[in-house]
């Protein structure tokens, strides 16, 4: 066994001085709330794993527990020989700058922010185009012309989910009001149904009567708060509609899953730095539709979301980015 | 038929056992080369005692003899490295207190172990209460118990509190908890310490009684007096090894104390009459009231001239501890007031500004306040001077000064071993009262205030404290003296006060009779000062 | 902590923690077993990965930096026998401190001084303003602990969670740079402390990339100052006579409120440091939860080290190995996740601390026989 530890030892000063042409394969670090969220890093994770069956390879993943943590996790994969180290959110951003200026021979790619760097993929999707679809489905479901809109935590990235959803209501019927909210200020957001929950009721009983949840793993509150009262729900960044089939009316899914692997698959061969903004028009985000969910979603509704859809791929009708100005255009 | 046993080792027991045979019935209890060892300590070396049933047999010895650690074998809270315990010839083993009382042995702890907020009748039948349901129990207790005070004298009220009976009561339950489980051999440790004069009479007239009704009794006590008062024989011991036995009718306390310390010992403190000065301590109508607002010293007023030693006598807990801690400025007084050196002592004099004006402090507590277990001999021969410049400048504390100082004081006060560095909890408790007094006489006052210099202390120590309490009131001190012990207050003070309640029951010259002060003691005077 | 021993010295302080740590191992390794993993490869990767590389002794230090302040932290506050629970709030709050004038001060001295000036200027009033501020948010229990008799560790708990609040409310809200998408703020540059790596590149030389900076250092002081402190001066010597035996303190003319206080002001400042290690450090910007329950683990490292200097500084080095090796653990066998990696460390926590005397009439009976 010491001649095993000897040779660990002997292996790991290697790497410490080596680059790493030939790596261990990608890695993966996510973010809090952690790999089975439901939603954003479950996403991520899946994409992974569909990786990991076609390709067999395995990957290094990561869920850090602290705020403290995401640097360390990404500096350790890069330490390793990890190759391309994937991380989940922009909450990531700066430890991913300062890792990959010390190790430029190692390709990062960020979900949701931008890192200007040479090995760098940043990933970033045009959120407000799927909130914008289904706003206007919102709008169309609902009866009371009252719609609601819970975000996770106060951040630009959330306010450009509200943002296009917002659009997408007023786009439908110019009257309609729409009930913002958010669950709160920090990465504890992404992680309290309860709180959602809770918010939810509050939009309700002011009228709401479709919501829309933009909150990591706390949106399953506002899920299962609008499947209880028999109202309807919107999902987010995964396919939710079988959380509660007949509930949630669909969901604007963000194809991070789709991302991760690409990236994966790509690997350091394949690798593309710079901003790769994802839209409708290239598959980044959509809305979702399958079995779940059908019965909820009248033809009329469809033909007019797919209309909404072809023009905004077509630059005809142009959503507006909350982070463009830090401004929205509408209430 | 003195045998100064030391040199003849296992002769004792040969000796002593044939004594038993010789009265023709088996001993109640034999401990036959008992020897038992706390790492470099031996405790106990090679012990043999036998006890006749029926008798009061003492066991006397210095602190730390190995008297306590003896009878916690007997009584199984330790076990011994070798040797065996014979009870009426069989011999025993006995691994835990609940295995002595099974076998008829009772202990009353120096200490008592009662549960204070019970009544006495829940007292005595803890550990024996037979059952879920204690009402049964209860009943019979109290019939038991009644059965028990008619024959030893021993009445207690069975529903009183124990926490609100006074001290000899308490006492009394913890007899009869013995005598309720079935003891036939009662061990009591130390058994007078809390007792008036007359309490502890008392007590020892209940003994005669169960010893006549055919009880085993053993009495460990280091005072010699009570030895001759009441026991049939005595083992003497030292250093852990039985030295004497005697037949108490055929010894007397000069030849006790001799074999207790090893050499002669003078239990009278040669001193002349004192001279008395100014007036150093003027106590005015001082009343201090607890925090039930009950007076606990009740308008005292007296005075400590220079070149005098003042005692103040009294059973323990009287108000003579809460008199010494709002003289010393521990605690603040109600009303009245205290004038050290012609200067009235504020609320703004804390401890340490008194210290500095020249009143030094021997506190009654060795343990809790004198000095600190866990620190060095040096660290506790510092306690509350502490910021002497001379120990180092500023912030700093100069390790080699104080060192220095306390090998200095450990010399002039023959505090054995002489040694800084060791830790305080490792001396005896005369060599922890010597670190204290050179420390407090060290500080070169102008009063000294003296709670109960010798408690817990041996002989040889005791004599050399009492004179260096004479010496200083020759150099004109002055010296206020607090003692439970009446013949220290007796051979030591040139006027004596006595407290009882709270309040000072009257002042008496020392050749005062001892049954006088012994009445003011309990509560019973013509005047009250 | 009493020496309640007549074992000999080298069994108290050698074999007994040896042992305790021998099956702590054993007992974790019956974990990793249970999930199905190989024992004997996890512990090569527990102790080999941070044993047998210049990168993991690095890492080794830089979490031994922190548990050696909170160590001593807790170790402070014992000696004048306070139990003081609340390192990690005031480790957390003292965050504040350390930011605040490297936030502000650092440009202003920036622009009118030279950088080799500027930035050690600026560092030390980030040190100072750390202990200050960790050392208030200590007192406050301290005062409540003196005045008011609330015990110091409810008192101090309770403070841990109003800590976390405030620094959420705070980064978020005051030191978040608007339109900042992550709740911390902004890098701050004007008071920078180099890791290892940066430094020995000034020099040419390559060495592994490390959290370490040279703060070990003055952990290392402050061990030393500590010990100084409690035995080589009054003050020290009043807060141990405090912490021994309150009645003698009394008897003596101390005055235990005062030295609570004090006691408890210098116990939050110590963990107070720890902010500035890792503010300024690593993180070089005030985030969430930085400190990374190293508060709590400071807990431990003092038990362990016997709430003595050196002790402390070997134990927070015990801790910093189980806490890089389970680091790597958790990155080299994924299916032992980062609760699992904690399970042991809690293990060793046990075995070491609170079961620590479990040996002991064992052994004594054993060396007993012997002598």
């Amino acid at each position: 066994m010491i001649k095993s530890l000897l040779s660990a030892a002997a292996i790991s000063t290697l790497m410490i001085s080596a680059a790493f042409a030939d790596g261990k394969g990608p890695a993966i670090v996510f973010d809090i709330g952690g790999k089975f969220d439901k939603s954003f890093n479950e996403s991520m994770f899946n994409g992974a794993e569909k990786f990991k069956k076609e390709s067999g390879t395995d990957y290094g993943q990561f869920e850090i527990a602290n705020e403290a943590q995401r640097e360390q996790a990404i500096r350790n994969f890069a330490d390793k020989g990890y190759s391309p180290i994937i991380a989940a959110g922009f909450a990531q951003a700066d430890a991913v700058t300062k890792v990959a200026k010390d190790f430029p021979g190692t390709k990062f790619a960020i979900v949701d922010a931008v890192v200007d760097l040479p090995n760098v993929e940043s990933i970033v999707f045009k959120e407000q185009e799927g909130s914008y679809l289904v706003g206007m489905m919102a709008a169309k479901a609902s009866k009371t012309g009252t719609v609601g809109f819970v975000g996770g935590m106060d951040i630009p990235l959330i306010r450009r989910f509200g943002c296009g959803y917002v659009q997408g209501v007023k786009a439908v019927n110019k009257d309609d009001k729409v009930s913002q909210n958010m669950v709160g200020d920090t990465g504890a957001a992404w992680n309290d149904p309860v709180k959602a929950g809770e918010i939810t009721k509050g939009q309700m009983a002011k009228g709401a009567d479709v919501v829309y949840a933009a909150a990591g793993g706390s949106g399953l509150g506002v899920l299962q708060a609008m499947a209880d009262a028999k109202k309807l729900s919107i999902g987010v960044d995964a396919n939710q509609n079988y959380v509660h089939p007949g509930s949630v009316l669909t969901s604007m899914v963000k194809h991070v899953d789709v991302a991760v692997y690409n990236t994966m698959k790509a690997g350091d061969a394949g690798f593309q730095p710079g901003v790769h903004a994802l839209g409708l028009k290239e598959g980044g985000v959509d809305y979702a539709m399958d079995d779940n969910n059908k019965a909820l979603v009248s033809d009329d509704m469809k033909k007019a979301v797919e209309t909404a859809k072809a023009d905004i791929i077509s630059g005809k009708t142009e959503v507006h980015d909350y982070m463009a100005d830090s401004k929205c255009p509408v209430e | 038929m003195a045998r100064v046993a030391g040199i003849f080792g296992g002769g004792v027991f040969i000796l002593s056992h044939l004594t038993a045979l010789n009265r023709g019935m088996t001993p109640a209890i034999e401990l036959i080369n008992i020897d038992k060892r706390f790492g470099a300590v031996h405790a106990n070396n090679n012990v043999s005692i036998a006890i006749a049933a029926g008798t009061i047999h003492g066991i006397i010895g210095e602190n730390g003899a190995g008297k306590s650690t003896l009878m916690s074998i007997l009584f199984g809270f330790y076990q011994a490295d070798k040797g065996e315990c014979r009870l009426r010839g069989k011999p025993e083993k006995i691994k835990s207190s609940t295995d002595a009382i099974a076998l008829g042995i009772g202990m009353v702890h120096q200490h008592f172990m009662l549960v204070e907020p019970f009544t006495v009748l829940e007292n005595i039948i803890l550990g024996a209460e037979g059952g879920a349901l204690i009402g049964p129990a209860l009943d019979k207790a109290r019939a038991a118990l009644k059965h028990l005070a008619d024959e030893y004298e021993l009445d207690v009220d069975p529903d009183a509190i124990v926490g609100e009976l006074p001290v000899g009561l308490q006492q009394r339950v913890e007899i009869l908890k013995a005598l309720y489980k079935g003891a036939e051999v009662l061990i009591l440790d130390e058994p007078t310490g809390v007792l008036t004069p007359a309490e502890a009479d008392h007590l020892f007239r209940i003994l005669k009684q169960l010893r006549d009704q055919g009880k085993t009794i053993i009495l460990i006590t280091h005072k010699l007096r009570e030895i001759m008062a009441i026991t049939d024989r005595v083992s003497v011991m030292r250093r852990g090894e039985v030295v004497a036995e005697f037949d108490t009718s055929k010894t007397n306390v000069g030849e006790l104390a001799e074999a207790m310390v090893g050499r002669r010992v003078l239990l009278r403190v040669e001193k002349t009459r004192a001279k008395p000065g100014n007036v150093v301590l003027d106590v005015r109508h001082l009343t201090w009231r607890d925090k039930k607002n009950i007076a606990r010293v009740d308008d005292v007023s007296f005075n400590v001239r220079k070149g005098e030693i003042v005692g103040i006598a009294g059973v323990s807990g009287n108000g003579q501890s809460e008199l010494l801690d709002v003289i010393t400025g521990i605690a603040k007084a109600s009303s009245g007031e205290v004038i050290f050196k012609d200067q009235p002592v504020g609320i703004k004099d804390s401890p340490a500004e008194l210290r500095k004006r020249g009143l030094a402090h021997v506190p009654e507590d060795r343990h809790h306040r004198g000095l600190i277990s866990t620190f060095t001999a040096a660290e506790s021969a510092i306690l509350g001077y502490q910021s002497n410049p001379a120990l180092g400048k500023g912030f700093r504390l100069n390790r080699d000064a104080v060192v220095a100082q306390s090998l200095k004081q450990m010399q002039e006060f023959d505090v054995r071993p002489a040694d800084p560095h060791l830790k305080s909890a490792k001396f005896s408790g005369g060599n922890q009262q010597k670190i204290i007094l050179a420390r407090e006489i060290g500080s070169n006052p102008d009063l000294l205030i003296v709670g109960q210099p010798t408690r817990g202390v041996d002989i040889g120590a005791i004599e050399f404290i009492h004179r260096r309490l004479i010496e200083l009131r020759d150099q004109g001190k002055a010296i206020l003296l607090v003692s439970v012990e009446l013949d220290e207050i007796r051979s030591l003070s040139d006027r004596i006060l006595v407290m009882f309640a709270g309040r000072v029951m009257g002042e008496r010259p020392p050749s005062a009779d001892e049954r006088e002060l012994g009445l003011l003691m309990a509560g019973v005077g013509k005047e009250a000062a | 902590m009493s020496t309640r021993s007549d074992l000999p010295a080298w069994v108290d302080i050698g074999l007994i923690p040896a042992l305790n740590l021998v099956i702590a191992f054993i007992m974790a390794g019956l974990v990793v077993l249970i999930i199905g993993e190989n024992p004997i490869k996890a512990l090569a990767i527990l102790l080999g990965e941070p044993l047998f590389s210049l990168q993991g002794w690095c890492n080794i230090l830089y979490y031994a930096t922190n548990f050696i302040f909170t160590g001593l932290c807790v170790s402070v506050a014992f000696h004048a026998g306070l139990f003081n629970i609340g390192g990690e709030g005031q480790a957390y709050v003292a965050g504040l401190g350390a930011a605040t004038p490297g936030l502000i001060l650092g440009g202003a001295l920036a622009s009118i001084l030279p950088n080799a000036l500027s930035q050690p200027i600026t560092l030390l009033i980030c040190l100072i303003g750390s202990f200050i501020v960790g050392g208030l948010w200590g007192l406050f229990p301290g005062y409540l602990q003196a005045k008011r008799g609330s015990h110091i560790v409810i008192t101090t708990i309770m403070l841990n969670f109003i800590a976390a609040s405030l620094m959420q409310y705070m980064i978020n809200r005051v030191y978040r740079p608007t339109g900042n998408q992550a709740v911390e703020s902004r890098a701050i540059n004007d008071a920078y402390i180099w890791n290892l790596r940066e430094i020995g590149n000034l020099f040419g030389a390559k060495l592994p990339s490390t959290p370490l900076t040279p703060v070990i250092f003055i952990a290392l002081l402050a061990a030393f100052a500590v010990w100084y402190l409690l035995w080589r001066t009054k003050l020290g010597y009043e807060i141990r006579t405090v912490g021994a035996n309150q009645e003698a303190a009394i008897y003596a003319g101390i005055s235990p409120p005062r030295i609570i206080m004090i006691t408890m002001m210098i116990s939050g400042g110590v963990a107070g440091l720890l902010a500035f290690h890792e503010v300024l450090g690593p993180q070089h910007k005030l985030l969430l939860e930085y400190v990374q329950g190293a508060g709590f683990v400071g807990i431990a490292v003092a038990l362990m080290g016997r709430s003595h200097p050196v002790g402390i500084v070997l134990a927070a080095l015990l801790f910093g190995l189980l806490s890089e090796g389970g680091t790597q653990l958790s990155f080299e066998i994924q299916s032992i996740s980062k609760d699992l990696v904690v399970v042991i460390q809690g293990l060793v926590v046990l075995f070491m601390g609170a079961l620590e005397q479990a040996f002991h009439p064992l052994l004594q009976k054993f060396f007993r026989q012997e002598s």
